[in-house]
């Protein structure tokens, strides 16, 4: 399997994520530059943290413009998997792929710590390889992560269980309404959170717990791509 | 013509600048100041015939502003 990360100027974290896919079993990673018009045939897309197009305007504002992004929209349209890190989840925001908004942390501070995040749900291509109320340990550093959506919103993505990840209890670095750390869309196959699975691979860091995020993306290429082989 | 948009937080959406910068103020000695919000201008020089309003409007729906957090006004300056 072949995943792609996007890389737009600004972005900062590629690094981090190519590894990461690099450890998930039968993966290999490959850069996507924000203005190539297509997706090289990757099997999944991953858009990195970083700083878009310098985030100026809002987070997430501009990216969704470039070429490749069009690209991204029609993927996603046709069921690909997509995951969005931190301004990767910024970015499908505001590009519409993703439901709600990134607002400045309720602190106004940047943060940076180990957070523990706990799986709501782990039957979604995403978080398959994890349990339903698995604690991980995962990284957040962000100055703009706090989750919103108007409540009527809330309640529909808590409804149709988009919800995929939550902060554990008292443990919210930024606000984020109903404690809400990783969203998907309503089809499921796309999917953003704020903190960073990709810092969290190597026990020298002191946490391996984002693992489960890529492996699990890979054992749901691989299966879809049996399928269509044995149809 | 010269168009000015003023992108604000819509009300109700937590604004912790508006807060910050409200909760500062009284430091300087200036009471009483309520409900303080930050928000964004943005100027353009719009060429070209048509309603320049509804042009800009979409240009906010689209771009300058994100509807769903933030609420956006147009104004249309001289020349």
């Amino acid at each position: 399997m072949k995943l792609g990360v996007v890389v737009f100027p600004g972005s900062c974290d590629e690094r981090d994520a190519h590894e990461a896919i690099g450890r998930a079993e039968g993966a290999t990673a490959t850069f996507l530059w924000h203005g190539d018009p297509d997706l090289a045939g990757v099997d999944a897309v991953v858009i990195p943290g970083g700083f878009s197009y310098g985030d100026y305007l809002r987070v997430g504002a501009i990216a969704r413009f470039s070429p490749l992004m069009e690209a991204v929209r029609g993927f996603a349209a046709e069921g690909g998997l997509v995951l969005g890190i931190c301004n990767g989840f910024q970015v499908l925001c505001e590009a519409g792929l993703l439901p709600g908004a990134l607002l400045t942390n309720e602190s106004l501070k940047f943060v940076c710590r180990q957070v523990d995040l706990l799986v709501e749900r782990a039957d979604t291509p995403f978080t398959r390889e994890l349990a339903p109320g698995r604690r991980l340990s995962v990284p957040v550093k962000h100055t703009t992560g706090c989750y919103y959506a108007p409540p009527a919103l809330l309640d529909e993505l808590e409804a149709k269980g988009q919800v995929l990840l939550r902060y554990a209890p008292g443990q919210n670095p930024n606000g984020s309404l109903r404690d809400i750390a990783g969203v998907a869309s309503e089809k499921g196959n796309v999917f953003g959170l704020m903190p960073h699975p990709e810092h969290a691979t190597d026990p020298l860091t002191g946490s391996i717990d984002g693992l489960g995020i890529f492996g699990s993306m890979v054992a749901h290429c691989r299966e879809a791509a049996h399928l269509t082989t044995a149809a | 013509m010269r168009v000015r948009v003023l992108v604000r937080p819509k009300e109700g959406i937590l604004d912790p600048q508006g807060q910050a910068v409200e909760r500062a103020l009284p430091a300087l000695g200036y009471e009483n100041v309520r409900n303080v919000h930050v928000g964004r201008l943005i100027e353009l020089d719009v060429d070209g015939d048509g309603d320049v309003t509804e042009r800009v409007g979409e240009m906010c729906e689209r771009l300058l502003a994100n509807p769903l957090i933030e609420s956006y006004e147009i104004v249309e300056l001289d020349g």
